[in-house]
Protein backbone atom coordinates (compact mmCIF):
# COMPACT_ATOMS: atom_id res chain seq x y z
CA UNK A 1 0.00 0.00 0.00
CA UNK A 2 2.64 2.51 1.09
CA UNK A 3 4.79 1.70 -1.94
CA UNK A 4 1.98 2.97 -4.10
CA UNK A 5 1.73 6.35 -2.44
CA UNK A 6 3.27 9.49 -3.87
CA UNK A 7 2.39 11.71 -0.95
CA UNK A 8 1.39 10.85 2.57
CA UNK A 9 0.63 13.55 5.11
CA UNK A 10 -0.15 12.56 8.70
CA UNK A 11 -1.58 14.96 11.25
CA UNK A 12 0.41 17.88 9.88
CA UNK A 13 0.30 20.97 12.06
CA UNK A 14 2.04 24.23 11.40
CA UNK A 15 2.23 27.56 13.20
CA UNK A 16 3.92 30.59 11.75
CA UNK A 17 6.70 32.18 13.84
CA UNK A 18 4.21 34.88 14.91
CA UNK A 19 2.10 32.15 16.54
CA UNK A 20 -0.68 32.08 13.97
CA UNK A 21 -1.61 28.45 13.35
CA UNK A 22 -2.15 27.76 9.65
CA UNK A 23 -2.54 23.97 9.59
CA UNK A 24 -4.55 22.09 12.18
CA UNK A 25 -3.79 18.42 11.61
CA UNK A 26 -3.93 17.71 7.89
CA UNK A 27 -4.22 14.10 6.73
CA UNK A 28 -4.07 13.11 3.10
CA UNK A 29 -2.78 10.45 0.76
CA UNK A 30 -2.15 10.75 -2.94
CA UNK A 31 -1.48 7.65 -5.04
CA UNK A 32 1.09 7.53 -7.82
CA UNK A 33 -0.32 8.90 -11.07
CA UNK A 34 -3.36 10.52 -9.47
CA UNK A 35 -4.37 14.04 -10.43
CA UNK A 36 -5.74 15.86 -7.41
CA UNK A 37 -7.12 19.38 -7.05
CA UNK A 38 -6.60 21.20 -3.77
CA UNK A 39 -9.47 23.64 -3.39
CA UNK A 40 -10.26 26.15 -0.68
CA UNK A 41 -10.88 29.83 0.02
CA UNK A 42 -8.14 32.43 0.33
CA UNK A 43 -6.14 31.98 3.49
CA UNK A 44 -7.18 28.34 3.95
CA UNK A 45 -3.53 27.23 4.19
CA UNK A 46 -3.20 25.72 0.71
CA UNK A 47 0.14 27.29 -0.08
CA UNK A 48 1.39 26.58 3.43
CA UNK A 49 0.53 22.92 2.94
CA UNK A 50 2.34 22.83 -0.41
CA UNK A 51 5.47 24.34 1.14
CA UNK A 52 5.65 21.35 3.47
CA UNK A 53 5.67 18.83 0.67
CA UNK A 54 9.24 19.68 -0.35
CA UNK A 55 10.48 20.70 3.06
CA UNK A 56 10.61 24.46 2.62
CA UNK A 57 8.53 24.84 5.73
CA UNK A 58 9.18 22.58 8.67
CA UNK A 59 6.21 20.90 10.31
CA UNK A 60 5.46 22.00 13.86
CA UNK A 61 3.96 18.57 14.41
CA UNK A 62 3.10 15.54 12.28
CA UNK A 63 4.91 14.16 9.26
CA UNK A 64 5.09 14.32 5.48
CA UNK A 65 6.28 11.43 3.34
CA UNK A 66 7.05 11.60 -0.35
CA UNK A 67 7.35 8.21 -2.08
CA UNK A 68 7.69 6.67 1.36
CA UNK A 69 10.63 8.93 2.29
CA UNK A 70 10.18 11.18 5.30
CA UNK A 71 10.56 14.89 4.43
CA UNK A 72 12.95 16.32 6.98
CA UNK A 73 14.40 19.77 6.34
CA UNK A 74 17.31 19.01 8.68
CA UNK A 75 18.50 16.10 6.52
CA UNK A 76 20.49 17.84 3.76
CA UNK A 77 20.91 14.82 1.48
CA UNK A 78 17.34 13.63 1.95
CA UNK A 79 15.91 17.06 1.19
CA UNK A 80 17.85 17.20 -2.05
CA UNK A 81 16.19 13.96 -3.15
CA UNK A 82 12.79 15.21 -2.04
CA UNK A 83 13.13 18.44 -3.99
CA UNK A 84 13.92 16.47 -7.10
CA UNK A 85 10.83 14.31 -6.59
CA UNK A 86 8.49 17.18 -5.77
CA UNK A 87 8.35 19.90 -8.41
CA UNK A 88 6.51 23.09 -7.50
CA UNK A 89 5.33 25.54 -10.14
CA UNK A 90 4.76 28.82 -8.33
CA UNK A 91 1.96 31.21 -9.10
CA UNK A 92 4.01 34.10 -10.47
CA UNK A 93 6.34 32.94 -13.26
CA UNK A 94 8.54 35.99 -12.60
CA UNK A 95 9.38 34.45 -9.24
CA UNK A 96 10.31 31.19 -10.84
CA UNK A 97 12.27 32.41 -13.85
CA UNK A 98 15.36 34.22 -12.68
CA UNK A 99 18.12 33.20 -15.09
CA UNK A 100 19.07 35.38 -18.09
CA UNK A 101 17.74 32.95 -20.69
CA UNK A 102 14.95 30.38 -20.83
CA UNK A 103 17.34 27.50 -21.44
CA UNK A 104 19.59 28.37 -18.51
CA UNK A 105 16.57 28.58 -16.29
CA UNK A 106 15.31 25.16 -17.30
CA UNK A 107 18.83 23.78 -16.82
CA UNK A 108 19.07 25.26 -13.32
CA UNK A 109 17.32 22.36 -11.57
CA UNK A 110 19.13 19.50 -13.34
CA UNK A 111 22.47 21.29 -12.78
CA UNK A 112 21.79 21.45 -9.07
CA UNK A 113 21.09 17.72 -9.16
CA UNK A 114 24.68 17.30 -10.26
CA UNK A 115 24.04 15.61 -13.60
CA UNK A 116 26.66 15.68 -16.35
CA UNK A 117 26.32 18.44 -18.98
CA UNK A 118 25.00 16.17 -21.72
CA UNK A 119 22.17 14.83 -19.57
CA UNK A 120 21.37 18.35 -18.38
CA UNK A 121 21.02 19.51 -21.96
CA UNK A 122 18.95 16.48 -22.98
CA UNK A 123 16.55 16.91 -20.09
CA UNK A 124 16.21 20.65 -20.57
CA UNK A 125 15.49 20.31 -24.27
CA UNK A 126 13.03 17.51 -23.62
CA UNK A 127 11.23 19.58 -20.98
CA UNK A 128 11.00 22.59 -23.29
CA UNK A 129 9.61 20.38 -26.03
CA UNK A 130 6.94 19.04 -23.68
CA UNK A 131 5.60 22.56 -23.13
CA UNK A 132 6.19 23.51 -26.76
CA UNK A 133 8.65 26.29 -25.92
CA UNK A 134 11.88 24.94 -27.43
CA UNK A 135 12.09 27.65 -30.08
CA UNK A 136 12.27 30.29 -27.34
CA UNK A 137 15.20 28.74 -25.52
CA UNK A 138 17.61 31.65 -26.00
CA UNK A 139 15.10 34.35 -25.14
CA UNK A 140 15.11 36.40 -21.98
CA UNK A 141 12.06 35.58 -19.81
CA UNK A 142 11.08 39.25 -19.81
CA UNK A 143 10.29 39.09 -23.50
CA UNK A 144 7.80 36.24 -23.33
CA UNK A 145 4.07 36.59 -22.90
CA UNK A 146 2.59 35.64 -19.55
CA UNK A 147 1.24 32.35 -20.90
CA UNK A 148 4.63 31.49 -22.37
CA UNK A 149 6.35 32.29 -19.09
CA UNK A 150 3.92 30.02 -17.25
CA UNK A 151 4.76 27.21 -19.67
CA UNK A 152 8.48 27.76 -19.22
CA UNK A 153 7.93 27.70 -15.46
CA UNK A 154 6.32 24.28 -15.88
CA UNK A 155 9.30 23.18 -18.00
CA UNK A 156 11.80 24.28 -15.33
CA UNK A 157 10.16 21.81 -13.00
CA UNK A 158 9.62 19.04 -15.58
CA UNK A 159 13.36 19.10 -16.36
CA UNK A 160 13.93 17.66 -12.90
CA UNK A 161 11.65 14.75 -13.83
CA UNK A 162 9.63 14.96 -10.63
CA UNK A 163 7.32 12.19 -9.49
CA UNK A 164 4.80 14.72 -8.35
CA UNK A 165 4.06 18.03 -9.97
CA UNK A 166 2.52 20.70 -7.77
CA UNK A 167 0.98 23.73 -9.42
CA UNK A 168 -0.11 26.83 -7.54
CA UNK A 169 -3.01 28.49 -9.36
CA UNK A 170 -1.85 27.36 -12.81
CA UNK A 171 -4.71 28.99 -14.70
CA UNK A 172 -4.52 32.43 -13.05
CA UNK A 173 -4.01 35.37 -15.41
CA UNK A 174 -4.04 33.17 -18.52
CA UNK A 175 -6.11 34.00 -21.56
CA UNK A 176 -8.59 31.24 -22.56
CA UNK A 177 -6.33 29.78 -25.25
CA UNK A 178 -3.26 29.68 -22.98
CA UNK A 179 -5.43 28.14 -20.29
CA UNK A 180 -6.54 25.37 -22.66
CA UNK A 181 -3.00 24.82 -24.00
CA UNK A 182 -1.71 24.42 -20.46
CA UNK A 183 -4.42 21.90 -19.61
CA UNK A 184 -3.53 19.89 -22.73
CA UNK A 185 0.09 19.86 -21.63
CA UNK A 186 -0.81 18.81 -18.08
CA UNK A 187 -3.10 16.03 -19.29
CA UNK A 188 -0.35 14.69 -21.56
CA UNK A 189 2.10 14.27 -18.66
CA UNK A 190 2.60 10.98 -16.92
CA UNK A 191 3.10 12.30 -13.39
CA UNK A 192 1.18 12.69 -10.19
CA UNK A 193 -0.37 16.15 -10.10
CA UNK A 194 -1.49 18.24 -7.16
CA UNK A 195 -3.12 21.42 -8.37
CA UNK A 196 -3.96 24.30 -6.03
CA UNK A 197 -6.75 26.31 -7.60
CA UNK A 198 -9.88 28.41 -7.32
CA UNK A 199 -10.75 27.65 -10.91
CA UNK A 200 -13.31 24.90 -10.37
CA UNK A 201 -13.98 24.12 -14.06
CA UNK A 202 -10.22 23.71 -14.48
CA UNK A 203 -10.11 21.30 -11.56
CA UNK A 204 -13.00 19.40 -13.14
CA UNK A 205 -11.20 19.21 -16.47
CA UNK A 206 -7.85 18.00 -15.16
CA UNK A 207 -8.30 16.30 -11.81
CA UNK A 208 -10.39 13.24 -11.09
CA UNK A 209 -10.15 13.85 -7.37
CA UNK A 210 -10.50 16.97 -5.26
CA UNK A 211 -9.72 17.98 -1.71
CA UNK A 212 -11.13 21.01 0.07
CA UNK A 213 -8.91 22.65 2.65
CA UNK A 214 -10.50 25.19 4.96
CA UNK A 215 -9.11 26.79 8.12
CA UNK A 216 -6.13 24.45 8.06
CA UNK A 217 -8.13 21.22 7.81
CA UNK A 218 -9.18 18.90 5.00
CA UNK A 219 -12.98 19.16 5.02
CA UNK A 220 -13.76 17.16 1.89
CA UNK A 221 -12.01 14.48 -0.15
CA UNK A 222 -13.84 12.83 -2.99
CA UNK A 223 -14.05 12.58 -6.75
CA UNK A 224 -14.26 15.98 -8.40
CA UNK A 225 -17.76 15.78 -9.96
CA UNK A 226 -19.26 14.71 -6.66
CA UNK A 227 -17.66 17.62 -4.80
CA UNK A 228 -18.61 20.15 -7.45
CA UNK A 229 -22.25 18.99 -7.45
CA UNK A 230 -22.56 19.51 -3.71
CA UNK A 231 -23.51 23.18 -3.72
CA UNK A 232 -23.93 23.31 0.07
CA UNK A 233 -20.40 22.01 0.58
CA UNK A 234 -19.04 24.53 -1.91
CA UNK A 235 -20.95 27.41 -0.35
CA UNK A 236 -19.72 26.50 3.13
CA UNK A 237 -16.16 26.84 1.86
CA UNK A 238 -16.59 30.05 -0.14
CA UNK A 239 -16.34 28.16 -3.44
CA UNK A 240 -18.70 28.73 -6.37
CA UNK A 241 -19.03 27.38 -9.86
CA UNK A 242 -19.19 30.07 -12.54
CA UNK A 243 -22.73 31.09 -13.43
CA UNK A 244 -24.28 28.79 -16.02
CA UNK A 245 -21.74 26.04 -15.41
CA UNK A 246 -23.20 22.69 -14.44
CA UNK A 247 -21.90 19.18 -14.25
CA UNK B 1 8.12 13.48 -39.05
CA UNK B 2 11.56 14.70 -38.10
CA UNK B 3 11.94 16.61 -41.35
CA UNK B 4 8.56 18.20 -40.91
CA UNK B 5 9.51 19.38 -37.45
CA UNK B 6 12.73 20.99 -38.49
CA UNK B 7 11.07 22.81 -41.36
CA UNK B 8 8.46 24.36 -39.06
CA UNK B 9 11.23 25.35 -36.68
CA UNK B 10 13.06 27.05 -39.48
CA UNK B 11 9.96 28.93 -40.51
CA UNK B 12 9.37 30.15 -37.00
CA UNK B 13 13.01 31.14 -36.73
CA UNK B 14 12.60 33.30 -39.81
CA UNK B 15 9.39 34.92 -38.70
CA UNK B 16 10.94 35.66 -35.31
CA UNK B 17 13.84 37.47 -36.94
CA UNK B 18 11.45 39.52 -38.98
CA UNK B 19 9.31 40.51 -36.05
CA UNK B 20 12.30 41.71 -34.03
CA UNK B 21 14.22 43.31 -36.82
CA UNK B 22 17.74 42.10 -37.18
CA UNK B 23 18.41 40.61 -33.79
CA UNK B 24 18.86 36.82 -34.05
CA UNK B 25 16.81 36.68 -30.88
CA UNK B 26 19.78 37.21 -28.57
CA UNK B 27 19.74 40.96 -28.12
CA UNK B 28 16.27 41.08 -26.60
CA UNK B 29 15.99 42.39 -23.08
CA UNK B 30 19.18 44.41 -23.41
CA UNK B 31 19.46 48.06 -22.48
CA UNK B 32 22.96 49.00 -23.60
CA UNK B 33 23.87 46.37 -26.15
CA UNK B 34 23.88 47.54 -29.79
CA UNK B 35 23.66 44.71 -32.26
CA UNK B 36 26.31 44.83 -35.01
CA UNK B 37 28.47 42.28 -36.79
CA UNK B 38 32.09 42.85 -35.86
CA UNK B 39 35.10 40.96 -34.57
CA UNK B 40 34.79 42.98 -31.36
CA UNK B 41 31.19 41.84 -30.88
CA UNK B 42 32.19 38.25 -31.52
CA UNK B 43 34.92 38.17 -28.88
CA UNK B 44 33.93 36.13 -25.80
CA UNK B 45 32.99 38.24 -22.77
CA UNK B 46 35.86 37.20 -20.54
CA UNK B 47 38.49 38.16 -23.11
CA UNK B 48 36.92 41.56 -23.58
CA UNK B 49 36.75 42.16 -19.82
CA UNK B 50 40.41 41.23 -19.31
CA UNK B 51 41.55 43.14 -22.38
CA UNK B 52 39.72 46.37 -21.50
CA UNK B 53 40.81 46.11 -17.90
CA UNK B 54 44.46 45.71 -18.90
CA UNK B 55 44.16 48.70 -21.24
CA UNK B 56 42.76 50.87 -18.45
CA UNK B 57 45.52 49.76 -16.06
CA UNK B 58 48.16 50.90 -18.57
CA UNK B 59 46.32 54.22 -19.03
CA UNK B 60 46.00 54.86 -15.31
CA UNK B 61 49.69 54.09 -14.69
CA UNK B 62 50.86 56.57 -17.34
CA UNK B 63 51.91 59.91 -15.81
CA UNK B 64 49.86 62.77 -17.27
CA UNK B 65 53.00 64.76 -18.20
CA UNK B 66 53.74 62.08 -20.77
CA UNK B 67 50.99 63.59 -22.93
CA UNK B 68 52.17 62.03 -26.21
CA UNK B 69 51.05 58.61 -24.94
CA UNK B 70 47.53 59.86 -24.31
CA UNK B 71 47.13 60.94 -27.91
CA UNK B 72 48.04 57.37 -28.78
CA UNK B 73 45.51 55.97 -26.31
CA UNK B 74 42.71 58.05 -27.78
CA UNK B 75 43.75 56.92 -31.25
CA UNK B 76 43.53 53.28 -30.10
CA UNK B 77 40.08 53.82 -28.60
CA UNK B 78 38.79 55.43 -31.80
CA UNK B 79 40.26 52.60 -33.86
CA UNK B 80 38.44 50.06 -31.68
CA UNK B 81 35.19 52.01 -32.02
CA UNK B 82 35.69 52.08 -35.78
CA UNK B 83 36.18 48.32 -35.98
CA UNK B 84 33.28 47.63 -33.60
CA UNK B 85 30.96 49.54 -35.97
CA UNK B 86 29.23 51.07 -32.97
CA UNK B 87 27.48 54.40 -33.67
CA UNK B 88 29.88 56.97 -32.25
CA UNK B 89 27.14 59.52 -31.60
CA UNK B 90 25.23 57.08 -29.38
CA UNK B 91 28.41 56.27 -27.47
CA UNK B 92 29.12 60.00 -27.04
CA UNK B 93 25.63 60.58 -25.64
CA UNK B 94 26.07 57.71 -23.22
CA UNK B 95 29.47 59.03 -22.16
CA UNK B 96 27.75 62.09 -20.70
CA UNK B 97 27.30 60.15 -17.45
CA UNK B 98 30.87 61.33 -16.84
CA UNK B 99 29.78 64.98 -16.45
CA UNK B 100 29.27 65.05 -12.66
CA UNK B 101 32.87 63.89 -12.24
CA UNK B 102 34.10 66.52 -14.65
CA UNK B 103 32.70 69.23 -12.38
CA UNK B 104 34.97 68.01 -9.59
CA UNK B 105 37.94 67.96 -11.91
CA UNK B 106 37.19 71.49 -13.12
CA UNK B 107 37.07 72.74 -9.55
CA UNK B 108 40.53 71.40 -8.73
CA UNK B 109 42.58 74.33 -10.15
CA UNK B 110 40.58 76.68 -7.92
CA UNK B 111 40.91 74.71 -4.72
CA UNK B 112 44.41 73.18 -4.79
CA UNK B 113 47.40 75.10 -3.44
CA UNK B 114 51.05 75.40 -4.50
CA UNK B 115 52.50 77.26 -7.47
CA UNK B 116 49.98 79.39 -9.36
CA UNK B 117 49.55 80.76 -12.85
CA UNK B 118 47.24 83.52 -13.98
CA UNK B 119 44.37 83.38 -16.43
CA UNK B 120 43.13 86.95 -16.73
CA UNK B 121 42.37 88.19 -13.22
CA UNK B 122 42.17 84.69 -11.61
CA UNK B 123 45.12 82.89 -10.07
CA UNK B 124 44.93 79.12 -10.64
CA UNK B 125 46.91 76.34 -9.02
CA UNK B 126 49.24 74.67 -11.50
CA UNK B 127 49.19 71.43 -9.52
CA UNK B 128 45.40 71.52 -9.38
CA UNK B 129 45.14 72.10 -13.12
CA UNK B 130 47.41 69.16 -13.87
CA UNK B 131 45.55 66.91 -11.41
CA UNK B 132 42.24 67.96 -12.95
CA UNK B 133 43.50 67.30 -16.46
CA UNK B 134 44.83 63.94 -15.30
CA UNK B 135 41.42 63.01 -13.89
CA UNK B 136 39.49 64.17 -16.95
CA UNK B 137 41.74 62.41 -19.47
CA UNK B 138 41.90 59.09 -17.67
CA UNK B 139 38.23 59.10 -16.74
CA UNK B 140 37.25 59.82 -20.34
CA UNK B 141 39.35 56.92 -21.59
CA UNK B 142 37.87 54.66 -18.92
CA UNK B 143 34.32 55.69 -19.73
CA UNK B 144 34.97 55.22 -23.46
CA UNK B 145 36.19 51.67 -22.77
CA UNK B 146 33.09 50.81 -20.72
CA UNK B 147 30.87 52.25 -23.44
CA UNK B 148 32.50 50.03 -26.05
CA UNK B 149 32.32 47.01 -23.77
CA UNK B 150 28.66 47.59 -22.90
CA UNK B 151 27.72 48.39 -26.48
CA UNK B 152 29.39 45.38 -28.03
CA UNK B 153 28.68 42.73 -25.38
CA UNK B 154 25.33 41.29 -24.32
CA UNK B 155 24.60 41.39 -20.61
CA UNK B 156 24.59 37.62 -20.74
CA UNK B 157 28.05 37.49 -22.29
CA UNK B 158 29.43 39.87 -19.63
CA UNK B 159 27.98 37.69 -16.87
CA UNK B 160 29.39 34.55 -18.46
CA UNK B 161 32.71 36.38 -18.74
CA UNK B 162 32.74 37.18 -15.03
CA UNK B 163 31.97 33.54 -14.24
CA UNK B 164 34.82 32.47 -16.51
CA UNK B 165 37.40 34.72 -14.85
CA UNK B 166 36.35 33.28 -11.48
CA UNK B 167 34.66 36.33 -10.02
CA UNK B 168 33.13 35.33 -6.65
CA UNK B 169 29.81 33.66 -7.44
CA UNK B 170 27.90 36.00 -5.14
CA UNK B 171 28.82 39.05 -7.23
CA UNK B 172 27.80 37.35 -10.44
CA UNK B 173 24.52 36.25 -8.90
CA UNK B 174 23.72 39.73 -7.64
CA UNK B 175 24.50 41.22 -11.07
CA UNK B 176 22.47 38.53 -12.80
CA UNK B 177 19.42 39.14 -10.60
CA UNK B 178 19.77 42.86 -11.07
CA UNK B 179 19.59 42.48 -14.84
CA UNK B 180 16.71 40.04 -14.68
CA UNK B 181 14.55 41.97 -12.23
CA UNK B 182 15.31 45.50 -13.37
CA UNK B 183 12.70 45.05 -16.07
CA UNK B 184 10.19 43.41 -13.74
CA UNK B 185 10.51 46.19 -11.15
CA UNK B 186 10.45 48.84 -13.84
CA UNK B 187 7.16 47.43 -15.16
CA UNK B 188 5.79 47.39 -11.65
CA UNK B 189 6.77 51.02 -11.18
CA UNK B 190 5.06 51.96 -14.44
CA UNK B 191 1.88 50.18 -13.36
CA UNK B 192 1.92 52.03 -10.04
CA UNK B 193 2.40 55.32 -11.86
CA UNK B 194 -0.55 54.59 -14.15
CA UNK B 195 -2.68 53.59 -11.16
CA UNK B 196 -1.76 56.86 -9.43
CA UNK B 197 -2.64 58.93 -12.44
CA UNK B 198 -5.85 56.98 -13.04
CA UNK B 199 -7.06 58.34 -9.72
CA UNK B 200 -6.35 61.92 -10.70
CA UNK B 201 -2.87 62.37 -9.27
CA UNK B 202 -0.70 65.05 -10.85
CA UNK B 203 2.88 65.63 -9.83
CA UNK B 204 2.92 69.24 -8.64
CA UNK B 205 6.18 70.31 -7.06
CA UNK B 206 7.25 69.58 -3.54
CA UNK B 207 3.69 68.79 -2.35
CA UNK B 208 3.67 65.54 -4.33
CA UNK B 209 6.94 64.28 -2.85
CA UNK B 210 5.27 62.34 -0.01
CA UNK B 211 3.31 60.42 -2.67
CA UNK B 212 6.51 59.53 -4.48
CA UNK B 213 8.24 58.41 -1.31
CA UNK B 214 5.35 56.16 -0.32
CA UNK B 215 5.30 54.69 -3.84
CA UNK B 216 9.00 53.98 -3.49
CA UNK B 217 8.40 52.44 -0.09
CA UNK B 218 5.69 50.17 -1.47
CA UNK B 219 7.96 49.21 -4.34
CA UNK B 220 10.75 48.39 -1.92
CA UNK B 221 8.50 46.14 0.19
CA UNK B 222 7.17 44.39 -2.90
CA UNK B 223 10.64 43.82 -4.28
CA UNK B 224 11.78 42.51 -0.92
CA UNK B 225 8.86 40.07 -0.82
CA UNK B 226 9.55 39.03 -4.39
CA UNK B 227 13.14 38.36 -3.37
CA UNK B 228 11.85 35.98 -0.72
CA UNK B 229 9.54 34.21 -3.19
CA UNK B 230 12.33 33.87 -5.77
CA UNK B 231 14.55 32.38 -3.10
CA UNK B 232 11.86 29.82 -2.19
CA UNK B 233 11.45 28.93 -5.87
CA UNK B 234 15.22 28.49 -6.14
CA UNK B 235 15.38 26.28 -3.07
CA UNK B 236 12.57 24.17 -4.51
CA UNK B 237 14.77 23.39 -7.46
CA UNK B 238 17.74 22.44 -5.34
CA UNK B 239 19.67 25.74 -5.18
CA UNK B 240 22.91 25.28 -3.26
CA UNK B 241 24.61 28.62 -3.62
CA UNK B 242 25.63 28.82 -7.27
CA UNK B 243 23.98 29.60 -10.58
CA UNK B 244 25.97 26.88 -12.25
CA UNK B 245 23.66 26.53 -15.24
CA UNK B 246 24.84 29.91 -16.57
CA UNK B 247 26.45 28.93 -19.86
CA UNK B 248 30.09 29.83 -20.40
CA UNK B 249 31.56 30.82 -23.77
CA UNK B 250 34.49 29.05 -25.37
CA UNK B 251 37.44 31.00 -26.68
CA UNK B 252 40.02 30.24 -29.34
CA UNK B 253 43.69 31.22 -29.54
CA UNK B 254 42.69 33.74 -32.22
CA UNK B 255 40.28 35.44 -29.80
CA UNK B 256 43.01 35.78 -27.20
CA UNK B 257 45.39 37.15 -29.81
CA UNK B 258 42.89 39.79 -30.87
CA UNK B 259 42.01 40.59 -27.26
CA UNK B 260 45.64 41.11 -26.33
CA UNK B 261 46.34 43.57 -29.16
CA UNK B 262 44.28 46.21 -27.34
CA UNK B 263 46.42 46.44 -24.16
CA UNK B 264 49.60 45.68 -26.14
CA UNK B 265 48.93 48.68 -28.38
CA UNK B 266 48.57 50.75 -25.20
CA UNK B 267 51.95 49.52 -23.94
CA UNK B 268 53.54 50.47 -27.26
CA UNK B 269 52.04 53.96 -26.93
CA UNK B 270 53.33 54.18 -23.37
CA UNK B 271 56.89 53.32 -24.43
CA UNK B 272 56.69 55.63 -27.42
CA UNK B 273 55.53 58.52 -25.23
CA UNK B 274 58.23 57.74 -22.70
CA UNK B 275 60.88 57.77 -25.43
CA UNK B 276 59.61 61.01 -27.00
CA UNK B 277 59.40 62.70 -23.60
CA UNK B 278 62.96 61.71 -22.68
CA UNK B 279 64.56 62.80 -25.93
Amino acid sequence: MTANLSVEVNNLQYSYPDGHQALHGVNLQIKKGERVALLGPNGAGKTTLVMHLNGILEATDGEVKVSGLLVDSQDKEGIKKTRQRVGIVFQDPDDQLFMPTVFEDVAFGPTNMGFDPQLIEERSIHALKMVDMLEFKDRAPHHLSFGQRRRVAVATVLAMEPEILILDEPSSNLDPASRRELSEILLSLDVTILMVTHDLPYAYEICERSLILNKGKIVADSNTPQILRDSNLLAANRLELPKGFSI
Amino acid sequence: MRGENSSTNLREENSRDRSHGHSHGHSVGERLYIHRHSRIHDLPGHIKIISFFAFIVVVVLTPIRQWESFIGYFAIVFTVIYFSRLPIWTLAKRATIEFPFLIFALLMPFTAGGETFEVGPIALSREGAIAGLNLITKATLGVACSMILAGSTTAHSILAGFVRIKTPSLFVQIASFMIRYLNVINDQMTRMKVAREARGFEAKGIRSWPIFTSTLGALFIRSYERGERVHLAMLSRGYQGTLSSLSVENSTRKDWLLGSTFPLAAIVMFLLGNFLGAS
